[in-house]
């Protein structure tokens, strides 16, 4: 018994951390409406200076003062990067600024590798909290029943500090109406900043407070980013209360998960998201939303389908492509190869998020369920190549189905977070369920058979496939089924009054994507001779969201384009500097500061340009387009 | 002039809406800005306080340029908005929501605080503690117009007051607005409905398909009934 109370405890102490993260995560959303996924990376540059502040002054005083500064100085940095960054792309669709967090996430990834170096960092214990009390037997350390209490003492001083203070009321109206605050005289410049710097700082003591519990070292951002997202999901995001809630009940999950549910106790958190977006899409504590103003979109160009002369010029840059192993050797076609697997796999996200207006976070789940497919039949079944590349996606596309219903019922943020957590269960398994996916060892030996074995011939047929998959879906967006999808997209109660099945629709664009993305799954096993659990987590599920960001989400070819560029620059910066991420987030973020409209977008705006001057009021930078009335 | 609107021209993406807008507004005036729906009677006023980002033009307000400026810096100046559609804070209380709308005393302008605001709308004084989401519309209504008036502008851009509210409520709202008037509030008001519009205006400007057709008194829109019946539904 004793242990359980004990195993209960820490659980209430891992969840303090996470509750000052998780808050700090919903306010920022609440007001500025920004998904920001840097906050694991402030969390970790929180915990890394407090270790350095703790280890140069000793005592008391140097303990919790480092905590304290160094949870002040992160806030800082917090600020400058709203200044300087977020400022700017406020008025972007809500994904952009995703991406330009992720992008300051890889950054910081390296940066702090570069100053604190690679290795894990053990901090020194809490003057005053060093010992243990003992609870029948079993230890409790008491810094944990220091952080159990430091919960709820943080959870009161928020409330009072929303409730009783007039920032705390002007950040509950903002929340609700930005502009309307505006038009009452309010800086909304300076309440979004001193906002990020609060969810800041609560994210870097989060971290600072870690130090004497875990050591500290350069991936504990993505992790409890990961984490964090599913608490704001379950608790709602924009309610502190439901933060702290759904902190404890995430982190009890973990505590007694893994004693009684050892196998699966991975996905019971995210199986526990699942079940609470499925009955409350807002969360346990959240309040639905009243169809939310969307983000009118940057540009207003209507799309068309290519003209003749752009066809031709596709054709013309596709049979380009496809002289690659006349000149170049081995490696290079290897790279093609991927080049061209992950144009399939942005094509199909690129179908979804800007087709459909579905933006997924978990997209990886159906290509990695594609691959899968393929090991098994090649290796369980036997089966030849051709059959396993046929049947192979039909996992991805059974996936999407059984998940792509669940999720289509949800929208916007809510969506996102649902897909992800699917494709965390999907990983999850992946990952645990050692006997049939070989676990983290993977499922080795799926090799091409002789016909596609050379590395040219091999370059082709996924040349062929990429080019086949794109000119498919560019067919489907152009077709009656496309304008359905568009028409949801722009207005889910308009489409539906016009008597279209909104969510019929939605749900098959997502059984479409999942398939596609599975082809591009299957390929890719037979490149790699291998199939890891990675190959549907979520760093891969962020890249496709990178490349059609990149690409341009609003543009018909910006999946393509998106992958190509993406891909080829991440596969030269990883063989050119040590630095990679660092230069890839940089170039993340310049992108969505200075191009907002991705490659695609810039492209045919400097083409419009030059066809005629360009009409009143569209500048080169985004401004945002207001509903007309 | 308290206001002073000159050749504004408005666009929503790559649709014009006003074409060279001009009007004025005299010190402790009622102008009324009528119109049909979707004259761009709304676009007009969101122009003014800087919330239609591609817009041209210059505005005058108390002598000073604010065309440049944004929404918060013009609102600061004392020029007041009520929204059409209200845009109560829901989730906060009447008097969180007069606190969002709290500005310092102005020296050319009534000083208005929730005491006096409470007398001016006695429904307000009596669910002081009632979140905006569980009021009726026209309480909402009354509401939105005190939440500006808490920031004490001299002059008020006041969006279609009487929409949608029962005849009882409309009478509250004139007398509301002939009391900010007599208080020395320059108010603007659009209006689709001239019958309350001449209860309330000293002169009226009448917008058709974003350009202004018609500026005069109350008395000389009345002389000219085919003005009136061509751009006014009655």
């Amino acid at each position: 018994m004793a242990f359980y109370v004990v195993q209960f405890l820490t659980g209430l102490a891992s969840a303090a951390s996470l509750f000052l993260v998780a808050s700090g995560l919903s306010i920022i959303f609440g007001v500025t409406r920004i998904v920001n996924f840097a906050h694991g990376a402030f969390y970790m540059i929180g915990a890394y200076i407090a270790f350095t502040l703790t280890e140069r002054f000793s005592g008391a005083f140097g303990f919790w003062g480092g905590v304290v500064v160094a949870a002040l100085a992160v806030a800082l940095i917090g600020v400058l990067v709203e200044m300087v960054l977020l400022r700017r792309i406020y008025h972007a669709p809500e994904l952009f600024q995703l991406l330009g967090t992720f992008g300051l996430t890889l950054m910081v990834e390296d940066l702090v590798v570069l100053i604190w170096g690679p290795d894990d960092l053990v901090g020194r214990r809490a003057p005053g909290f060093k010992g243990a009390v003992d609870f029948f037997g079993q230890n409790i350390p008491s810094y944990d029943l220091f952080l159990i209490a430091l919960g709820p003492v943080v959870l009161g001083v928020l409330w009072l500090l929303f409730q009783r203070t007039r920032w705390g009321v002007l950040v509950r109206a903002a929340t609700q109406d930005r502009d309307m605050v505006a038009a009452l005289g309010v800086n909304q410049k300076w309440l979004f900043t001193s906002v990020f710097a609060v969810g800041v700082f609560l994210a870097a003591l989060g971290g600072a407070l870690q130090i004497p519990r875990d050591a500290v070292h350069h991936a504990m951002d993505l992790r409890i980013i990961v984490e964090v997202f599913v608490v704001v999901v379950i608790g709602g995001l924009g309610s502190i209360v439901g933060a702290f809630v759904a902190a404890v009940l995430v982190s009890e999950l973990n505590a007694f998960g893994i004693l009684i549910f050892p196998k699966i106790s991975i996905i019971l958190v995210f199986l526990v998201m699942a079940v609470v977006l499925i009955v409350r899409p807002w969360g346990l504590f959240g309040k639905p939303e009243a169809a939310a103003r969307k983000t009118p979109g940057l540009t207003v160009n209507p799309w068309r389908p290519l003209t003749s002369n752009e066809r031709l010029a596709a054709l013309a840059a596709l049979v380009i492509a496809a002289t690659l192993p006349l000149f170049a050797g081995n490696y290079a076609l290897t790279v093609g190869s991927e080049i061209a697997i992950f144009v399939i796999f942005a094509v199909s996200l690129h179908f979804l998020m800007s087709v459909g207006g579905l933006a997924s976070f978990g997209h990886a789940a159906y290509f990695g369920l594609g691959a899968y497919g393929v090991a098994f039949l090649a290796k369980m079944a036997g089966l030849p190549m051709i059959v396993c590349l046929l049947l192979g996606p039909l996992l991805g596309c059974m996936g999407a189905a059984v998940f792509g219903f669940f999720a289509v019922q949800l929208s916007g943020v809510y969506f996102a977070m649902l897909t992800l957590a699917f494709a965390q269960i999907v990983w999850s398994i992946a990952f645990q369920w050692v006997s049939v996916t070989g676990g983290d060892n993977g499922i080795l030996g799926v090799w091409p058979a002789s016909w596609a074995a050379s590395p040219s011939h091999f370059y082709w047929l996924a040349l062929g496939v990429a080019a086949l998959v794109t000119v498919t879906l560019r067919i489907m967006v152009f077709s009656p089924f496309g304008y359905a999808l568009r028409a949801t997209r722009d207005s889910l109660l308009r489409s539906e009054a016009v008597g279209i099945n909104a969510k019929r629709i939605q749900w098959t664009a997502f059984v479409i994507a999942g398939t596609t993305a599975g082809i591009g799954g299957a390929l890719f096993a037979y490149l790699k001779g291998s199939v890891f659990p990675d190959n549907l987590g979520i760093s891969l599920s962020v890249d496709a969201l990178v490349m059609v960001l990149l690409g341009g989400v609003e543009t018909v070819s910006g999946g393509v384009i998106g992958a190509i560029v993406y891909k080829a620059l991440n596969i030269w910066l990883v063989s050119q500097t040590d630095l990679s991420k660092l230069v890839l987030g940089g170039f993340i973020v310049l992108i969505v500061v200075v191009f907002p409209k991705g490659i695609v977008g810039m492209l045919e705006m400097l083409a419009q340009r030059r066809r005629k001057s360009s009409p009143p009021g569209s500048s080169l930078l985004a401004k945002p387009i207001e509903s007309a009335e | 002039m308290k206001l002073t609107v000159q050749d504004l021209n408005s666009h929503y993406g790559p649709a014009h809406i006003l074409f060279d807008i001009g009007f004025e507004v005299g010190e402790g005036e009622v102008v009324a800005l009528l119109g049909r729906n979707g004259a761009g009677k709304s676009t007009t006023f969101r122009s003014i306080v800087g919330l239609v980002a591609q817009r041209t033009g210059r505005i005058t307000f108390e002598g000073k340029d604010v065309s440049a400026r944004p929404t918060h810096e013009i609102v600061r100046e004392g020029l007041g908005y009520v929204p059409e559609e209200r845009r109560i804070f829901t989730d906060l209380t009447v008097e969180e929501n007069l606190e969002v709308g709290r500005q310092p005393k102005r020296p050319n302008a009534p000083y208005w605080t929730r005491e006096k605001l409470f007398t001016l709308f006695p429904n307000l004084g009596e669910m002081k503690g009632r979140p905006g989401g569980r009021m009726s519309g026209g309480e909402q209504q009354m509401l939105t117009i005190a939440r500006t008036l808490m920031g004490n502008p001299s002059l008020v851009l006041l969006d279609e007051p009487s929409e949608g509210l029962s005849p009882k409520i409309v009478e509250q709202m004139v007398d509301a607005i002939l009391t900010m008037k007599k208080e020395g509030v320059s108010i603007v008001v659009s209006e689709q409905n001239l019958h309350f519009a001449r209860l309330i205006s000293d002169r009226a400007y009448i917008i058709e398909r974003g350009r202004i057709c018609f500026g005069g008194t109350m008395a000389e829109l009345d002389a000219r009934p085919d003005i009136r019946d061509a751009h006014l539904s009655l």
